[in-house]
């Protein structure tokens, strides 16, 4: 009873599908999502892959064609958004032209009936809140981007929803200001206590705002987990390949001994490999290495894979080394610049490379 | 440095325009200035005078049509838009069906369908309805009006509506508001300068109007184009310049109040 009470949102085998008859397009598909309460939930996946309408589908613009989503044990699926407590940003802030920045934050609260001095006071803290006093009277169209921007969060959160629904909503800005309000957007998180869900393409983004993430392709949700573990412990090739850089290679697995298992390369050396605990692994096996979990050496005679330097590519904090391995696949490594210096190493240079231990994963196919 | 493609640098360019000005523009000119004769004659000029505008004021016939005019175009304009407020939105704010292409054209089909056609056919459908109920008053013009400027007035009204970000109603339907409040507060403030708009094309319009007029009054129901028609048939004093002019001037009036209140709307965004 206590657990299902932490629940903000309980997304029961929903599935949206589009048209009928031979033109039926199915956008989500049996979808399960627990998200608790005060929880930054992101749903990642590249476009096309169903986030968005599944974030729609929560806010109500859409409705779906099969199963439940549960607020706070109540299903909300067949509710019209206007009786929905929870606020939506938009990806293009959608914010009214009409009004000014307190009218447009104070519409929510107006709807409601709430009382004027109450909707006032609200909106002076919710203008605190994304620092935006001075702006008060400004209309939407006399402000910055950026400005917009924390205008529709705090149109958004002045109601106090019980969920806050977030469709891309950092796309539009630049670099700079995309990372200063991913950082705000955490700390009004903080702040307000309220649960968000964040939905992007960004992998960077998610690993970096969010308590957990969910991974989607094609209408289904891949793998849910918090970041280090879609990262660091990936379900799956799409998940793989999807966060971060990835390497692949193909091996056949010798033993199995607990969460461990033997397994020997196309090259005929062998190496320890992790396996999630849903997979029984046997026979021809695909295992992913992170590139930052390999380091380069001299060659020599006993290391797990040898090669010759395709290319380094300098990046400052690190450096990126394409290696061709003798079945011709390219390796990727990342080596953080430690040293002040050149990294000792040229394009062409016969090298060995050497394993991080556990970095090596056994995937799902 | 020019832009190759400037439209400005192509030969023979200026010559076509200042023609095509010319030619729009010298008749009106003409029509101000003669009204403004002191002879009694249309093409020899024989001093200033406002004889023409008095005689036209002190003309009740004229007073009387432009009246009514007025009166008919005013009713119709108001009814027709508002059913085209509601067929745009209607036709917009829908998702793509089977048949929506086809109520476009339904609703456009009086820009198309010749103009004589629907008098002559309003002719005979009126006549039957004047014998069945016995009345003959102004109901009929400000129906037939009214019928065509729909189109005139859903034109604008559903180009601004398809301009509109679709997000705005859906944020504001997230933030509580119900269906008829997401109309109150935000479609149809924004919604505005193309009602304007709308209600202006259909006013002129109806205004305008001699073809349908002319066969759907009853005796005695002159609109001011009617009446000017009317009197082509005897002798063409400069009085009729006069009118035009009155009549020239109210248009620019109606075109200058609309670009202001659209422009004040638009600084407001």
């Amino acid at each position: 009873m206590r657990k299902q009470q932490e629940l903000a949102i309980e997304v029961r085998s929903v599935g949206r599908v589009y048209g009928d008859g031979a033109g039926q397009v199915t956008a989500l598909s049996n979808i399960f999502l627990n998200i608790r309460q005060n929880e930054f939930f992101t749903l990642l996946g590249p476009s096309g892959c169903g986030k968005t309408t599944l974030l729609r589908l929560i806010a109500g613009f859409d409705f779906p064609t099969a199963g439940e989503i549960l607020l706070y044990g109540e299903d909300i699926a067949p509710l019209p958004p206007f009786k929905r407590p929870v606020n939506t940003v938009f990806q293009n802030y959608a914010l009214f032209p009409h009004m000014t920045v307190a009218q447009n934050i104070g519409f929510g609260l107006e709807m409601l009936g709430r009382p004027k001095q109450e909707i006032t006071t609200r909106v002076d803290e919710m203008l605190a809140l994304v620092h935006m006093e001075p702006m008060r009277n400004r209309k939407v169209m006399q402000i910055s981007g950026g400005q917009q921007q924390r205008v529709a969060l705090a149109r958004a959160l002045a109601p106090k929803p019980k969920v806050l629904l977030l469709d891309e909503p950092l796309s539009a800005l630049d670099y700079k200001l995309r990372k200063e309000m991913q950082v705000e957007l955490k700390r009004v998180q903080a702040e307000t206590g309220i649960t968000f869900i964040f939905v992007t393409h960004d992998q960077e983004e998610a690993l970096a705002m969010s308590d957990r993430i969910a991974v989607m392709s094609h209408g289904e949700v891949r793998q849910v987990g918090a970041p280090w573990e879609i990262y660091d412990r990936p379900a799956e090739r799409f998940v793989a390949d999807f966060i971060g850089e990835t390497n692949f290679l193909t091996a056949d697995v010798i033993s199995i001994d607990g969460q461990r298992t033997r397994v020997r390369l196309s090259n005929g050396t062998t190496l320890d490999a992790t396996y999630p605990s849903d997979l029984t692994p046997e026979g021809k096996v695909t295992i992913v290495i992170r590139p930052e979990h390999v380091q380069l050496a001299a060659p020599s005679a006993g290391a797990i894979l040898g090669g010759q330097i395709e290319d380094l590519t300098y990046l400052g904090t690190d450096t990126h080394i394409r290696v061709r391995l003798p079945d011709t696949s390219l390796f990727t490594i990342r080596q953080q610049n430690s040293r002040i210096g050149p990294i000792g190493f040229a394009a062409g240079d016969p090298v060995s490379l050497t394993i991080s231990e556990g970095a090596a994963q056994i995937l799902k196919d | 440095m020019r832009k190759r493609f400037d439209i400005r640098v192509q030969p023979g360019f200026a010559t076509i325009a200042m023609l095509c000005f010319f030619i729009l523009y010298v008749p009106i000119f003409t029509l101000v200035v003669y009204a403004f004769n002191s002879g009694i004659s249309i093409a020899r000029w024989e001093g200033f005078s406002f004889r023409w505008f008095v005689a036209a004021w002190n003309n009740n016939l004229v007073i009387e049509a432009a009246i009514r005019s007025v009166q008919i175009a005013a009713i119709a304009a108001v009814i027709a838009t508002a059913v085209a407020t509601l067929a745009a939105i209607a036709t917009t704010r829908t998702a793509g069906y089977r048949g929506l292409t086809f109520k476009y054209s339904f609703i456009n089909m009086p820009l198309m369908v010749p103009e004589i056609v629907t008098a002559v056919a309003l002719l005979i459908l009126f006549s039957r309805i004047k014998v069945w109920t016995g009345y003959s008053g102004l109901g009929y013009l400000i129906l037939a009006h009214t019928a065509f400027c729909i189109p005139f007035a859903y034109l604008p009204i559903r180009a601004r509506l398809e301009n509109m970000d679709l997000a705005l109603e859906r944020a504001a339907a997230d933030l509580y508001a119900t269906p008829f409040k997401v109309f109150r507060y935000i479609t149809l403030p924004l919604l505005w300068p193309g009602i304007l708009a709308g209600l202006m094309l259909a006013f002129v319009i109806s205004l305008d109007d001699i073809v349908i007029t002319e066969f759907v009054k009853s005796a005695g129901q002159e609109t001011l184009p009617t009446y000017m028609l009317g009197q082509l048939r005897r002798a063409i004093t400069p009085e009729m310049n006069a009118i035009s002019t009155v009549f020239l001037l109210l248009s620019l009036a109606i075109v200058t109040i609309f670009f202001f209140l659209s422009r004040s709307n638009e600084k407001s965004e």
